[in-house]
């Protein structure tokens, strides 16, 4: 196989600095011309693109290693500057090495018998490129303390305060003090001393970190780009380099000729900036240099740094092949599962299989109907063939339609067949952003017709997707091993629990939910032939017991449930429909609100399925399922109750509109009245507070006394407005059974279209910004009544005064600036969580966390050492179900007759 | 102005968890239960308070002696970590 030979590997890396000699040493060619290319656009000899670094047109040879554009490797020139630059990256050290040594004798500041007792232990770690805790903590010692002496213990001289005057500017008492001065005294800083600030000798000189020389990198780093119209346009690392020779070249000349100091210490400190620039373009206290258009150059820290930058862009993030992103559209009758692939994009992704003795003749037909087999019905070709040629070397065959036949013919065990996909290969899908593990799970492939990927609408909730123009994107697995790991770790099925919670996040989503209510709410009737089409997409024994009424035969809603029930299930539960109001004591599966779920045998006896029982995140009866049995059965249980959703919801109809909230007059009349009492009593809590009688709540001052009073009579009113509308609307009202079912919106939606909006607030409060002492204009200063701090008494259908309408803008407004101020930080801190554990493992004995050089981070995981996806709720046991299983009927019992 | 400063029991605060110096015939038994050396286990540092209050108990406690500590624990009740002693 490819990649298995190992050339070399790697033992040690080792950082240093470049000396002056190394980089005239590595350099092909001296720059001195700031131009690129002649009138004919040839590079000129010595100038920036000279052919020495490189080529980068197609024709032309390197004048170095004589090879063509690819053959070529791209070789360093340099520039001799005519005065020494500080480097920016080493401003820090600079300071340092300053502050630390005699600034006439070059010593540490230290006595030779304070030193040397750390030579030991630093030799130790830094000739040996190993920094430790203990050794950067020494150096640091040193040089801090170092840095404190105003006398040189060895020489006896004065010593003055180094100053830094960012970017690069160093003075001493005041005076500035050049890089040549700083170099000369860098050079005098004994070699034996370099190890007490950090510097291993044998790599590095202090006085390096001066630059004379300049490195100019090859021209493949930096490609001149042609555009269409044949004009030419320099990478911006050329640019700067051009400003560099260009300045260093003045410079030179000025030296030469004597001009005056002031002039030469201009140019010095121009040239200082462009190198600075040069290196890093954002230093602080510099300005940017920009390009000819204002846009500032992309120099070598810009080219790295960030997110866009060498690391995070192209050496963390690669790209693939055998991959495909399209627009995602929902399909109910595929299995979670699944996945639908348009044939488009199973046409270019391709399985690489092996010819064998076994699969020859298969595969022959397959390589036969070439890249692109004709027919209605979708059948696999084949993209490549891959050979062995006679010297071992891999070939990568094309298969076109008019060689198909040829190589079909001539296919032998031991090539490879690229084969087109088909339906049942492994693939994994996934939609960004990928915050869980969820995010990226395995399918088996359908190709289907037409242009999008579909699955199955139970799969919604762990990709966080909807159908709004999602796209999400499908990566096809070429290795056994990696399929056979994607199908045991990473299939649907055994992702329907979430280790997040500990409970389902796969399922009932909107319609199922809608549909499951429908079904067996009041369990109601349905003829054969309605019993036939709802099951027709339900894979089920047979159907239940009819239930026979004036002759008639019919089948319950229940029964028909029962269906897709594993046989041995058994569970008892409150449905979401049941809110507990209205009823003095639970009489269990009595309800007659039949909202209490028993299940008995697989048989549902009594109670709703609703939200509760097989809602994503909320399904009991999921939860239990998923739990009990099999991650296969599981699945095949959403798979049926979204069929059997989708065939409900498809025979009865379901609409909703405005009307669904449609109340009597008297009942607008009574929300009326609710409304102007709260009013009232609002005026009557303003009117005491100004009065200054307004008993103040214990710690609170009467200002907050008064806001919370009017908050809470306002909203106690809204809720009581929603309670009389509420009674007229029934569980016959499709608006309502959304609601109620938990399938979507709730009943304070249905209130606030209507009968009252209610209170809008900004921050937790009544709104009170806008003008000095009011929210608008149109009241009076000191205002303090509701309508003036964003009440809004209208409903929705009724629809809102300007007034009202502003101030739900402002409510809404927040809503919006709150969820994209937490999508960034919430994806920051995710980032840092998942540098922070990307490479941590439980182990096999005992759950201990172990990072990868075993250092124990966690003695058991999660201090239980519990799987949470196998969890109830976070809970390593589910003690009720047990004792159910256990103890039965008499658990039941003792537990309804109060705990 | 520290010698004002009234001395605490750090381990009598609440959210200090129990420390134990552990024998070592115990620290023996202990990494071949976990299979692993003793620089791989979570360090303390000699002279962190715990320590010390140890340390007026059990004497000096020299660098490379295993403590085993005793948290509260949301998921298990109880959950046991060792940290083996190093410099300061």
């Amino acid at each position: 196989m490819m990649g298995d030979e190992i050339k070399k590997r790697i033992n040690s890396l080792n950082f240093a600095l470049l000396s002056p000699d190394e980089i005239r040493k590595m350099s092909a060619v001296k720059v001195t011309t700031a131009d690129t290319y002649d009138e004919d656009g040839f590079p000129l000899d010595r100038g920036l693109m000279d052919l020495h670094m490189g080529v980068i047109e197609p024709g032309l040879r390197c004048k170095t290693c004589n090879g063509k554009v690819d053959e070529c490797p791209g070789h360093f020139g340099h520039i001799e500057l005519a005065m020494p630059v500080i480097h920016v990256g080493f401003v820090k050290e600079i300071k340092d090495i300053l502050d630390a040594t005699c600034n006439s004798c070059g010593r540490i500041k230290m006595k030779d018998e304070e030193l040397e007792v750390y030579r030991p232990i630093l030799e130790k770690t830094i000739l040996n490129g190993e920094e430790t805790l203990e050794s950067t903590s020494i150096v640091n010692r040193i040089i801090d303390e170092a840095a404190q002496r105003t006398v040189c213990p060895h020489c006896g001289a004065e010593q003055y305060k180094i100053t830094l005057d960012k970017p690069t500017t160093f003075r001493e008492n005041g005076r500035k003090l050049s890089a040549k001065e700083i170099r000369e005294r860098f050079e005098r800083i004994p070699d034996k001393d370099l190890i007490f600030l950090g510097i291993n000798p044998n790599s590095a000189r202090p006085e390096w970190m001066i630059l004379t020389v300049l490195p100019v990198p090859p021209v493949n780093v930096r490609p001149t780009i042609t555009l269409e119209t044949g004009e030419r346009s320099e990478d911006d690392l050329t640019h700067k380099l051009v400003d560099i020779i260009r300045i260093n070249q003045r410079l030179r000349d000025s030296k030469d000729s004597g001009a005056p100091q002031l002039i030469i210490e201009d140019l010095w400190e121009l040239l200082q900036y462009h190198i600075t620039t040069y290196f890093d373009n954002q230093t602080s206290g510099l300005p940017p240099a920009r390009h000819r258009s204002g846009r500032p150059l992309k120099t070598l820290v810009q080219r790295l740094k960030g997110k866009e930058g060498r690391f995070r862009s192209n050496l963390s993030g690669k790209r693939v092949n055998f991959s495909a992103r399209t627009v995602i559209s929902p399909e109910p009758f595929l299995s979670i599962n699944e996945v639908g692939v348009p044939e488009e994009a199973a046409r270019e992704l391709t399985v690489p299989i092996p010819v064998t003795p076994f699969n020859i003749e298969k595969l022959r037909e397959i390589v036969r109907r070439g890249p692109n087999p004709k027919g209605e019905k979708y059948l696999p070709g084949a993209n490549y063939v891959i050979k062995q040629n006679e010297k071992g070397m891999r070939q990568r065959i094309l298969i076109m339609e008019k060689n198909a036949e040829e190589i079909a013919n001539k296919l032998e065990p031991g090539w490879i067949v690229e084969r087109q996909l088909m339906d049942g290969d492994v693939v994994l899908f996934n939609r960004q952003p990928s915050l869980h593990r969820m995010s990226m799970m395995a399918h088996r492939v359908r190709v289907m017709k037409h242009r999008t990927f579909r699955f199955n609408l139970a799969v919604c909730p762990p990709y966080n997707a909807d159908f709004d123009g999602d796209e999400m994107n499908l990566h096809v697995l070429q290795s056994e091993e990696a399929k056979a790991e994607a199908r045991i770790l990473m299939a649907v099925q055994e992702h329907i629990r979430s280790p997040r919670f500990g409970g389902p996040i796969i399922g009932g989503v909107h319609d199922h939910i809608t549909g499951m209510f429908m079904l067996t709410y009041m369990n109601p009737k349905f003829t054969k032939e309605e019993t036939l089409h709802i099951l027709s997409y339900v894979k089920y024994d047979k159907l239940p017991d009819p239930v026979i009424e004036n002759g008639k035969e019919y089948y319950r809603g229940k029964d028909i449930f029962s269906l897709i029930l594993p046989k041995d299930l058994n569970i008892e539960y409150k449905s979401k429909i049941c809110d507990g109001t209205g009823c003095k004591e639970c009489v269990f599966e009595k309800c007659p609100y039949d909202a209490y779920v028993m299940i008995k045998e697989g048989r549902l006896i009594t109670g709703t399925i609703d939200e509760k029982s097989i809602g994503a995140f909320k399904g009991i009866l999921l939860d239990k399922i998923s739990r009990d049995y099999p991650p296969d059965v599981a699945a095949q249980f959403i798979d049926n109750f979204t069929r059997l959703a989708v065939g409900v919801i498809s025979f009865r109809g379901f609409t909703t509109g405005i009307d669904d909230t449609d109340i009597p007059e008297e009942t607008k009349i009574q929300v009326d009245l609710i409304l102007n009492d709260a009013i009232e009593a609002t005026k009557t809590y303003i009117d005491a507070y100004q009065r200054g009688i307004l008993q103040p709540s214990p710690g609170k001052s009467p200002e907050e006394t008064l806001e919370d009073n009017i908050m809470r009579v306002l909203s106690d009113a809204q809720k009581k407005a929603g309670e009389i509308a509420s009674k007229h609307l029934g569980l016959e009202n499709p608006s309502v059974i959304m609601a109620r079912s938990g399938a979507r919106a709730s009943m304070l939606n249905l209130s606030q279209v209507a009968a009252n909006i209610g209170q809008q607030a900004v921050r937790g409060r009544r709104i009170n910004r806008g003008y000095l002492g009011r929210t608008l204009p149109h009241f009076r200063k000191g205002d303090l009544g509701a309508y003036a701090h964003g009440y809004v008494r209208s409903s929705y259908k009724k629809g809102l005064t300007p007034l009202e309408y502003f101030f739900h803008a402002m409510g809404g407004r927040e809503g919006l600036v709150d969820t994209a101020v937490r999508t960034s930080r919430s994806g920051y801190m995710q980032r840092r969580l998942i540098n922070a554990l990307e490479d941590l493992k439980v182990t096999d004995n005992d759950g201990i966390v172990i990072d990868t050089t075993d250092n124990i981070i966690q003695f058991k995981y999660g201090e239980d050492g519990i799987d949470p996806t196998r969890s109830k709720g976070g809970k390593p046991v589910d003690f009720d179900s047990i004792f159910q299983k256990v103890l039965g009927e008499r658990y039941l019992s003792a537990k309804r007759g109060g705990k | 102005m520290v010698s004002k400063m009234r001395k605490i029991n750090v381990m009598e605060h609440e959210l200090v968890p129990e420390h134990h110096l552990i024998s070592e015939e115990e620290e023996k038994k202990l990494l071949q239960d976990l299979g692993t050396e003793k620089e791989s286990l979570p360090k303390i540092k000699r002279n962190d308070p715990a320590i010390k209050m140890l340390e007026r108990i059990y004497g000096p406690i020299r660098p490379g002696r295993v403590i085993k500590i005793i948290r509260k624990s949301p998921t298990s009740g109880k959950y046991i970590a060792y940290r083996v002693v190093t410099e300061e």
